[in-house]
């Protein structure tokens, strides 16, 4: 298996190297190495974002109307407003207040609070998802800026932080890849595929196991060949996820509105030979099936973050870190208690593409698990799906005097960040009021639940969930309401009255039988 | 002396045999499918279970012709003259070496009991598994034919399973009552040879 991953990776560092970056570089008309604008030297991120909006006139107003940009989405069909800027989760909890550190992953220069300027073009960040060089990083805690000359980072650590050359990174952009988009993407949650469960950097470069539209070695898609964008708009977002597509197959060329990533848009809706099975995805989505198993890549996602063990300290008085026999930690004094998976089996849903947000103004019922988010559907609304789903369990710290959730202030070098203080008091008031929200002074801390859709990492179709793992007394589907699974559902009284009956048929044959030949030896006797 | 008549021809010997092959067979797969044991797995049972479903299908349509054809269909006729006296036979009579109350004949190949009960398979076990096993069959079409406003599958099921239930009850039985013949073996000797001795 190791080997067998070796030489793939050989395989693709040689095509790689010896082709060249591949079609992208081939196919484009322009070699921007050769552009007198991007000669540099630049001093900054925006100096080279005003270069490229030399010729790309349009491409930071197109930008700034994306979540990549704005990190606020409005729903439509639930009137929240979410994004990262509004949202909660329980793995790093929020935004709010740890703008230097979160702000890494956003597509701009600069995002340092809450009082960015969303309006200033020259503050897009082109080369985050442009760059083919692998070379260009964001330093975090910088605000999403590059560092542009060697930096002690965090200033006093002695760590030093590489230089990024931003003019041979400028020369040398190109089209998204798994790399680019992954650079954030993968490691959501803080580290690699900690959050999402369906994505980590086993796609950076996937085998056919992993991932069979990603694989390396054969269709090697990127994620834009799914994701297909228009004017920076990518398409395909969880916040407004599309839960069930009818539409069929899309025609290459056609305009639509549709979104381009589900499924059906290439495999159509009807895909199987057998219509038993395509009668299935009248209940089911294609993942539920497809997607047998999460992080399936060798790098294991985070199912459960309690925070409420945070600040523990070893014998030697600093804060503890525990790692498991592979490695992983398990407990961070900064964060708390971890528990991660390989392989691990999703749980699943009805889910009609709405979500529900629990915000930071929604009342919160601690006597229960709060869901941080939930999935609208069930069976009946002829719109939802069967999903496969990851749910992130934790404990996070809440305010049990005004009932809400908090935001609190856990990343910086100051005197109220919770990694720097381990006081959560102080913490959550520095993260509330940057929130503009109230709080009571108060933290305690409440089970809290959230739900991922699982979409990436679809296995070759030989792996695909068998039947019987559905259709047995175990079910994979045995907490989804209102199917019936042949091998599943049976009523136990109905099993109970016919063997019942069969059973009495059996006894009365065995006794009427047994009589006669009782009969019979007596009558033989006589 | 007993003489010989020749009560089961071939083909309904043929008839009996493999539709008696079948029905243990779908029982045998149907009931994996319902959850009650592994065997097959679950997949192969399904697909075991639909190809023998289609094939006694195929036997019941020549066994249908065949019957009408031949006018055989009245064998079935019910009739409850002499009921009582079979009931009195298998519930005492048999015990006592009592003579068998019935005389089989060419025209008469079922006592009355064993006509009611093959009338109610055929009317009732047999028609519910159809129909609800149809039903299921054609599960994939339910949504393009519109049948999903009208039907259930939890029902179609349920149905199905009670009536595998009755016929599974009825095979049990039966299968004793080869021995209850005018003697222990001649019902078995018939319905393989053809041949009945009768008194």
């Amino acid at each position: 298996m190791k080997a067998q991953r070796l030489i793939k990776l050989a395989a693709l560092f040689v095509s790689v190297v010896v082709l060249g970056t591949g079609n992208a570089a081939q196919s484009s008309t322009a070699d921007h190495s050769t552009f007198q604008e991007l000669q540099g030297p630049f001093g900054s991120g925006p100096e080279v974002t005003q270069a490229c909006l030399k010729c790309h006139t349009e491409a930071a107003r197109q930008v700034m109307k994306t979540p990549h940009w704005t990190w606020e989405y409005k729903n439509p069909e639930t009137g929240q407003t979410l994004g990262k800027r509004h949202v909660l989760n329980n793995f790093c909890i929020s935004v709010e207040s740890n703008e230097p550190f979160c702000t890494t992953c956003h597509a701009g220069y600069g995002f340092k609070d809450n009082s960015f300027d969303f309006t200033r073009q020259e503050n897009v960040d082109c080369l985050v998802c442009h760059d083919t060089t692998g070379k260009y990083r964001k330093q975090p805690g910088m605000a999403g800026l590059p560092p542009v000359q060697p930096l002690e980072w965090p200033p006093g650590s002695g760590k030093m932080a590489r230089p990024v050359n931003l003019a041979e990174v400028a020369q040398n952009v190109g089209k998204t890849s798994r790399d680019t988009c992954g650079a954030c993407h993968f490691f959501g949650g803080g580290g690699d595929g900690v959050k999402h469960g369906d994505m980590d950097s086993s796609l950076a470069a996937p085998e056919t196991d992993t991932d069979v539209h990603m694989d390396a070695t054969g269709h090697d898609f990127t994620c834009a060949t799914c994701h297909m964008t228009k004017g920076h708009a990518v398409p395909g977002s969880r916040y407004a996820p599309t839960a069930r597509d009818d539409g069929g197959a899309m025609l290459r060329g056609k305009e639509s509105d549709r979104n381009p990533g589900t499924c059906q848009a290439c495999h159509d809706n009807d895909p199987h030979k057998v219509a038993r099975l395509n009668r299935h995805a009248d209940k089911l989505a294609c993942q539920t099936c497809h997607i047998p198993k999460m992080a399936r890549g060798g790098v294991a996602t985070k199912l459960s973050w309690d925070w409420s063990t945070a600040g523990k300290r070893g014998p030697d008085g600093k804060p503890l870190i525990t790692k498991d026999a592979k490695g992983h930690v398990i407990y961070d004094a900064r964060k708390g208690d971890f528990v991660l998976g390989e392989n691990v089996m999703p749980e699943y849903r009805w889910f009609n593409g709405t979500v529900n947000y629990t915000l930071l103004e929604d009342k919160i019922d601690n006597s229960k698990v709060v869901p941080i988010n939930s999935f609208e559907g069930g069976p009946d609304d002829g719109k939802s799906l069967i999903w496969p789903v990851k749910v992130m369990r934790g404990k996070q710290p809440y305010d049990p005097v005004n009932k809400t959730l908090v935001k609190p202030h856990t990343a910086g070098s100051d005197d109220t960040s919770y990694w720097e203080n381990f006081g959560w008091e102080k913490a959550a008031a520095a993260g509330m009021a940057s929130a503009g929200a109230e709080f009571s002074g108060k933290v305690e801390f409440v089970e809290t639940e959230m739900s991922w859709p699982i979409t990436h990492m679809v296995a070759p179709k030989g792996q695909a969930v068998g039947c019987a793992e559905c259709h047995s007394a175990d079910s994979r589907l045995a907490a989804v309401p209102g199917i019936y699974m042949p091998g599943h559902s049976a009523r136990s009284w109905l099993d109970k009255a016919g063997w019942g009956l069969a059973l009495l048929c059996l006894v009365g044959v065995i006794g009427h039988g047994g009589v006669r030949v009782a009969t019979s030896r007596k009558g033989a006797r006589k | 002396m007993s003489e010989r008549i020749y009560v089961f021809k071939v083909f309904e010997r043929l008839w009996h045999w493999s539709q008696a092959a079948l029905i243990i067979f779908l029982l045998l797969t149907g009931f994996e499918v319902h959850g009650s044991y592994h065997l097959f797995g679950f997949e192969r049972a399904v697909d075991l279970h639909t190809i023998v479903a289609w094939t006694l299908v195929g036997l019941w349509v020549f066994a249908i012709f065949w019957h009408f054809t031949t006018g055989e269909w009245k064998q079935y006729v019910p009739t409850l003259k002499k009921v009582d006296a079979m009931i009195r036979y298998y519930a005492l009579g048999i015990f006592t070496n009592a003579p068998h109350p019935f005389r089989v004949t060419t025209l008469k190949k079922h006592n009355p009991l064993q006509r009611l009960a093959y009338l109610g398979v055929m009317l009732f076990i047999g028609p519910l598994i159809w129909i609800t096993g149809g039903f299921y069959l054609f599960y994939d079409k339910w949504v393009e034919w519109g049948w999903d406003r009208y039907l259930a599958l939890d029902w179609v099921a349920l149905l199905h399973t009670a009536a595998a239930f009755l016929m599974l009850s009825f095979l049990i039985v039966h299968v004793y009552l080869i021995t209850a013949g005018h003697t222990p073996t001649a019902h078995m000797r018939a319905m393989l040879t053809g041949w009945e001795e009768v008194d």
